[in-house]
């Protein structure tokens, strides 16, 4: 996008003044490199998302901000029940509380790399991933709705993972509200035999290092070693948040017009957050975002296995998971006064800043954790959420590197065979049964996660930590 | 309406930031609507790899063409999905908004099919079904994957 069409603010935030049917500004928090590098897309978006009714204070994009579905990716909105806010199906996303675990194993790298191919072919064997694989849970109806309710609580009470890991978890593991009624049949009957199964297209589960420490005190309080050895998941809710995804927007659509909204693009489809809607939305949505939380607390726990095998003892504990499609419920003060908002971020990260009151006690010092992934060849970060002058975005941070090559143009520019290649040379081994998807997902089809991280840090959203770099890529 | 030479059937992919539209074009609608779902099978695996043994009932209905063709296409994601199978052969008729379809395909042979992605749903964006002055229908939508 050209820069020159904002008002720019300071190095790192871009203004689109409300005009015609915006009720806020749209605000872009980026450097100008990264401003450019936009589509124009991400303005559009931005100003049709500060159309939609009881928006607060502005629709926000984030340094990672790419063209979405109806918000932008790396899109922050919220919304006040009180003032005939909506909730958007939209604004949420297909997959539902898709987002990152990081788990520690406080191994050096140097003890890893004599196993790494075994490491990789056992992860990859033990861990489904790709279209057409499936895990070995079956759930019935009554499971199913339990784990609906209960998330990765639920997944603990079942065997999977320690009582310990809920507290690393957002809303320790469960997400309170869910409404597995509110939840379809077809969505239930997508997740038959989706649970603790991967996924595939950016989704991935990645053996890496600490490659980097820009934070050494928070690091530490972390978990984080140089050089040492830590298990990241990338996924979702699967089939079952698909389908709700799939469900609400098309009620939503239809309703729209009921509920005496006009939508600026089929794709922000939403409801007033006091309707029937709006409710079950928020019920069935949550039940999504529970069924992510329990997935990637099964293939956690799928991870250590293989991980004791090779290394007895090594028990993964998990330094923290965040969701980056979501909509919750938080407080936040605005313009003086505190005011409980519907805040969605469609690939984008909460960071709390330190000593907020919902974060765990052996956290609070130094700020929420905010996983960041990368491509798979350049790597990922660990930020922190901070809080420099004051809250930006509603303590939001970016949530990846962000596309920069469409998956159209990746397949046409890359094989996926000379991909493997390459990285292999570089110490990087990648298992995947898909070579396309491979080569859909090639380092260079990712902007340069780096720019980002900076960018998000320099716009005072999020302080980085520690850099990741990747030994094993295991991809659907 | 002036006569136009016959539109000939096809698909074809068109690009989106993040994922991939598909695009169904023939002599009409209901064969630009059979190309879209075949151009879906091809964003997963190349079509022709996948054989057209077992018929798939599908029906849906909506109050436009456009609804029609998210709805068709998340029909047919959802058959994928909850019976492990791909497709390459499609059937449709479409009457008074009410769509009616066969599709043939088979269950997923992760070897031979060496599958791509997983499709999460068809959308909203760049979505259209129109009829060019040629006469030739095009049925389009982004679809997340």
């Amino acid at each position: 996008m050209d820069p020159s069409r904002f008002i720019r603010i300071d190095a790192t935030t871009w203004q689109i003044p409300a005009h015609s049917r915006m009720r806020v500004p749209g605000v872009i928090y980026a450097t100008e490199a990264l401003v450019r590098e936009m589509d124009d897309k991400v303005a559009e978006q931005l100003c049709n998302v500060a159309c939609l009714p009881g928006i607060v204070e502005a629709a926000y994009a984030m340094p990672d901000a790419h063209w979405g579905y109806g918000f932008p990716i790396g899109g922050v909105a919220a919304f006040d029940a009180e003032a005939g806010g909506v909730i958007s199906a939209g604004g949420v996303g297909f997959d539902i509380s898709c987002g990152v675990r990081t788990m520690l194993s406080g191994l050096p790298r140097a003890q890893v790399l004599p196993v790494l191919e075994e490491l990789a072919d056992a992860l990859y064997e033990t861990v489904p991933a790709g279209l057409g694989r499936h895990g070995k849970i079956r759930l019935a109806d009554r499971e199913l709705d339990a784990m609906l309710a209960g998330g990765a609580a639920w997944a603990v009470s079942q065997g999977f993972g320690h009582v310990e890991d809920l507290a690393r978890i957002e809303e320790a593991g469960c997400i309170a509200g869910a409404d597995p009624d509110a939840v379809s049949r077809r969505a239930k009957e997508r997740q038959r035999a989706e649970m603790g199964t991967l996924g595939s297209g950016n989704h991935y589960l990645e053996v890496q290092y600490v490659a980097e420490i820009r934070d050494p005190r928070t690091a530490r309080a972390f978990g984080l070693g140089l050089d040492e050895v830590v298990v990241t998941i990338h996924c979702g809710s699967r089939g079952l948040g698909h389908q709700i995804g799939t469900d609400y927007l098309r009620e939503m659509l239809l309703e729209a017009r009921a509920h005496g909204i006009e939508l600026p693009d089929r794709e922000l489809a939403c409801a007033p957050i006091r309707s029937r809607t709006g409710q079950r939305y928020l019920g069935a949505m949550r039940a999504g975002a529970n069924c992510a939380l329990a997935n990637r607390q099964i293939i956690g726990h799928l991870a250590r296995a293989v991980f004791s095998r090779f290394f007895p003892g090594c028990r993964l504990p998990l330094m923290f998971d965040v969701s980056h499609n979501t909509c919750k419920v938080e407080r936040h003060e605005i313009g003086g006064r505190v005011r409980e908002l519907y805040v969605h971020r469609k690939g984008a990260t909460r960071a709390f800043p330190p000593g907020h009151p919902d974060l765990p006690a052996d956290l609070r010092a130094w700020g929420q954790p905010v996983l960041i992934g990368g491509s798979m060849g350049t790597g990922s970060w660990v930020l922190a959420g901070t809080r420099a002058d004051g809250e930006r975005a509603f303590a939001s941070a970016v949530h990846g590197a962000g596309r920069a090559v469409s998956r159209h143009e990746a397949t046409r520019r890359w094989r996926g065979e000379q991909i493997v290649e390459e990285l292999r040379s570089r110490g990087v081994l990648v298992r995947s049964h898909s070579m396309r998807g491979v080569a859909e997902e090639a380092p260079a089809a990712y902007k340069d996660v780096d720019a980002v991280v900076e960018a998000a840090e320099a716009a005072g959203l999020a302080r980085r930590v520690a850099r990741l770099a990747p030994l094993i890529v295991v991809k659907g | 309406m002036a006569s136009a030479p016959p539109a000939r059937a096809g698909y074809e992919h068109f690009p989106h930031g993040a994922d991939v539209g598909v695009r169904g074009f023939g002599p009409t609608k209901a064969a630009a609507f059979e190309q879209a779902a075949l151009a879906l099978t091809a964003v997963i695996t190349d079509p022709a790899t996948v054989e057209p043994r077992e018929p798939v009932a599908i029906r849906c209905s909506a109050p436009d063409d456009e609804l029609l063709l998210v709805e068709w296409l998340n029909e047919v994601i959802y058959a994928m999905a909850t019976l492990d199978m791909l497709f390459s052969r499609f059937r449709v008729t479409i009457q008074d908004g009410e769509l009616v379809a066969t599709a043939w395909g088979e269950p997923v042979d992760r070897a031979r099919h060496r599958p791509a992605v997983e499709i999460k749903g068809a959308t909203y964006t760049a979505l259209a079904v129109r009829r060019e002055p040629n006469g030739r229908w095009v049925a389009e939508c982004v679809v997340d994957v």
